[in-house]
């Protein structure tokens, strides 16, 4: 008992120096793998390893949301530290639409995140309005507003229900694809597409939405709102074990989170109240009456507690769209080509995940000259590190899901 | 013909067709069991379950089954063969033999009616967690190693409390006798007198079954599946298998010890009382487990020691008193 006691105090001692290494993202050098990386690295600290171990969580792992790879070094089941492997679902997509002319590269933006696939197109096509100085008619402006928001609402709920699952309760999963159901059937009527819509167009709409289908949306919501919400919150938010199984896990404080870049629900969930679509409102946003949701308490359940608040805000801001529509064309007069000015854009809007933007280089051809897109789920799931440092295994599957990451836009 | 034979090829043949009910309740209880749970969840969640084999899916068990056995015998090259071939075996046997000692009836016991049968029940049911531990350490897998090693801390934390709850009872009743134990609540239920002791024998039990919101051995979300992520077709399905026995098993002891066992109304045969009782404890434990989010680790253990013991521990003290008074 007291060797081991001093063993620990030795180790503790030894780890301390290290420490500041610690919480980053490791840097795999040349062809290093990341397993060598992390081989390297131990044999650096010269540490006693004999209790620790390497565990291989993901690809794989049924609850990594997507082909995340972490690779855990654990001390029976506390987490010293966690290293995300990411690339398993690249697919070149900056570099491709290169060669593609402006229309073209929509569709593919939808892969990006593709649980908000109109976060994407709203974010590509607006940036090619901005460069073209483009006009869009009203009526699509508030229609792109709706759909954005109800997005919003379809992804938040995908959250709910595997942050519900990541915390072991499996109905609240259930349930809240049940609900999405719902919503994506709205979204299908609309754009013809359950996932990847393609329905934003560069300078409006692709079509007008269907008779009768603003009556189906609005006993949708009426149904999220009244039914379904509640039902949700009963079931798994107030929950007293979900409560102790997500407080203090994954704390960001307020200055981290605006120091490594978080954005959207992460950010808000540190209490730092910063909303694009306040700040920096690139659709008709200014309009509409609707909260931003803030949370102090930096933790998973802060986070949770901002996304399920949002939820009721989206369909706030719906209401209001669906009050102030008017007739008129979804689609503005554009040349057959579009050729928008040499130059630079950089777009972003508030997805459901953060700041998404693209930063777009145009040299005046049919083709984007270059295409960066910032990927809110990338720069969260680099703090994951230091956000799991110190916690349970159980824990690191609580935290990715709070962080809400989609593969899709981490590997791009 | 039955009385010409020796006394003790008629015990032979007694002991036999005992065993065979056994077996087949035992059999018929888990695919009953494993329905009743997907039907249950599938309500909760809004779904149908399983429809198509059967009517009302009702025969769906027996085509997994089926499917089960005629899948490929897959072992993992680097798991300790032996440890890891008999590790569901070791699992299951024990949630068998628990069955032989349960009364269900005033003059049916499937085995002996045992006058220590609940020190005996109490014995073999730790007996699990060498399967568990097994199973953990043979698959050679991090994951199954991790599983095993929560299992083995959850069964210390969960194994005394149980046994404490269930003191209280014996000193009421004067016995470790489940049939005299079941006689003495003909007038009333000690569930009134021992609320204490159900509620901590039911959370115990539901940690030392590994269900749901106690099922850190094998919690899909954070180990893939446990002790058993190695495991397939039907090696999978006795660890299976032993889970439901269990889940009866404990319904059942809850039934004999709390809720007056097979006493009711004489409208119905005794057996049929304390069937009721039990499979409406069995559902109470599907319904926890499709509602509740599983708890962590720490979290289990403060629980456990902190929480459930003491509270035993309390429940038998005042039993105690009561007693002693009497």
């Amino acid at each position: 008992m007291g060797t081991g006691a001093t063993r620990m105090a030795d180790r503790q001692e030894a780890m301390a120096d290290k420490d500041m290494a610690r919480g980053v993202v490791l840097q795999p050098q040349d062809t290093e793998t990341m397993e060598q990386a992390i081989r390297r690295r131990f044999e650096a600290e010269e540490l006693d390893r004999r209790e620790r171990m390497t565990i291989n969580f993901g690809p794989q792992h049924p609850s990594t949301h997507g082909v995340l790879r972490v690779l855990l070094t654990v001390e029976g089941e506390t987490i010293i530290d966690a290293q995300p492997d990411i690339g398993y679902l690249h697919r070149n997509w900056e570099k491709i639409v290169e060669g593609w002319t402006y229309p073209m590269v929509i569709p593919f933006s939808d892969r990006n995140d593709y649980l908000a696939a109109i976060a994407n197109e709203q974010v590509i096509t607006g940036a090619i309005e901005k460069l073209l100085e483009l006009e869009i008619p009203e009526r699509a402006q508030l229609l792109r507003v709706l759909v954005f928001e109800l997005q919003r609402i379809a992804s938040h709920l995908i959250w709910f229900g595997t942050f519900g699952m990541d915390s072991g309760a499996v109905t609240p999963f259930l349930l809240a694809f049940r609900d999405r159901e719902m919503c994506y059937t709205l979204f299908e009527k609309l754009t013809g597409a359950r996932l990847l819509y393609n329905y934003l167009r560069i300078g409006g709409l692709r079509n007008d939405v269907p008779p009768g289908w603003l009556d189906e949306l609005k006993e949708f919501l009426d149904h999220l709102e009244h039914e379904s919400l509640p039902e949700f919150i009963n079931l798994l938010i107030k929950n007293e074990i979900f409560i102790h199984r997500v407080k203090g896990v994954g704390y960001i404080s307020p200055e981290d989170a605006v120091a490594w870049g978080a954005s959207g629900p992460v950010l808000r969930g540190s209490g730092v109240k910063w909303d694009l679509r306040k700040v920096d409102p690139y659709l008709p946003y200014d309009r509409f009456e609707f909260d931003i949701p803030v949370e102090t308490g930096g933790d998973a359940h802060a986070r949770c507690l901002v996304r399920i608040r949002e939820m009721q805000e989206s369909i706030k801001i719906i209401r209001q769209v669906l009050d102030q529509l008017e007739d008129g064309p979804v689609m503005a007069k554009l040349p057959r080509a579009i050729r928008p000015p040499k130059g630079e854009v950089y777009h972003r809007v508030e997805s459901p995940r953060g700041e998404t933007g693209v930063y777009l280089i145009s040299d005046g051809s049919t083709k984007p000259y270059r295409i960066h897109w910032r990927a809110p789920s990338l720069i969260h799931l680099q703090m994951l590190p230091k956000l799991a440092k110190n916690h349970l295994l159980a824990d690191l599957v609580i935290i990715i899901g709070s962080i809400d990451i989609v593969l899709g836009e981490v590997d791009r | 013909m039955w009385e010409s034979l020796p006394p003790i090829a008629q015990q032979l043949i007694i002991t036999v067709i005992k065993v065979t009910i056994l077996l087949g309740f035992v059999g018929v209880n888990f695919l009953f069991l494993v329905w009743m749970e997907r039907k249950i969840s599938a309500r909760m969640q809004s779904r149908v379950g399983p429809y198509s084999v059967g009517k009302h899916g009702s025969l769906q068990l027996l085509a997994d089954g089926v499917k089960m056995l005629s899948k490929e015998d897959v072992r993992p090259a680097t798991a300790d063969r032996w440890i890891w071939t008999l590790a569901p075996l070791v699992t299951f046997f024990p949630a068998v033999m628990l069955y032989t000692t349960i009364p269900i009836s005033p003059n049916w016991t499937v085995g002996s009616d045992l006058n220590i049968g609940l020190v005996y029940l109490a014995a073999i049911s730790s007996f699990t967690l060498v399967g568990i531990f097994m199973a953990g350490w043979g698959s050679n897998n991090k994951y199954s190693l991790l599983g095993s090693m929560r299992a083995a801390a959850q069964l210390l934390a969960y194994e005394i409390p149980l046994v404490v709850s269930v003191l209280g009872v014996v000193m009421m009743a004067g016995s470790l006798n489940l049939r005299d134990i079941v006689d003495a609540q003909q007038n009333a239920w000690y569930l009134f007198p021992q609320i204490l002791g159900f509620i901590v024998f039911f959370i115990a039990g539901l940690a030392e079954l590994n269900r749901a919101p106690f099922d850190m051995a094998e919690a899909e979300q954070e180990l893939v599946a446990g002790y058993f992520t190695e495991y397939s077709g039907i090696r999978w399905g006795l660890f299976l298998w032993a889970e439901y026995t269990n889940m009866f098993t404990i319904s059942a002891l809850a039934t004999l010890l709390f809720l007056g066992g097979w006493h009711g109304p004489p409208f119905l045969p005794p057996v049929v009382w304390f069937m009721i009782k039990s499979y409406c404890l069995v559902f109470v434990m599907m319904w926890i487990r499709w509602t509740l989010p599983r708890v962590r680790i720490d979290q289990l253990m403060d629980l456990g020691w902190k929480f459930l013991l003491p509270v035993s521990l309390l429940n038998m003290l005042i039993t105690g008193i009561f007693v002693v008074m009497r």
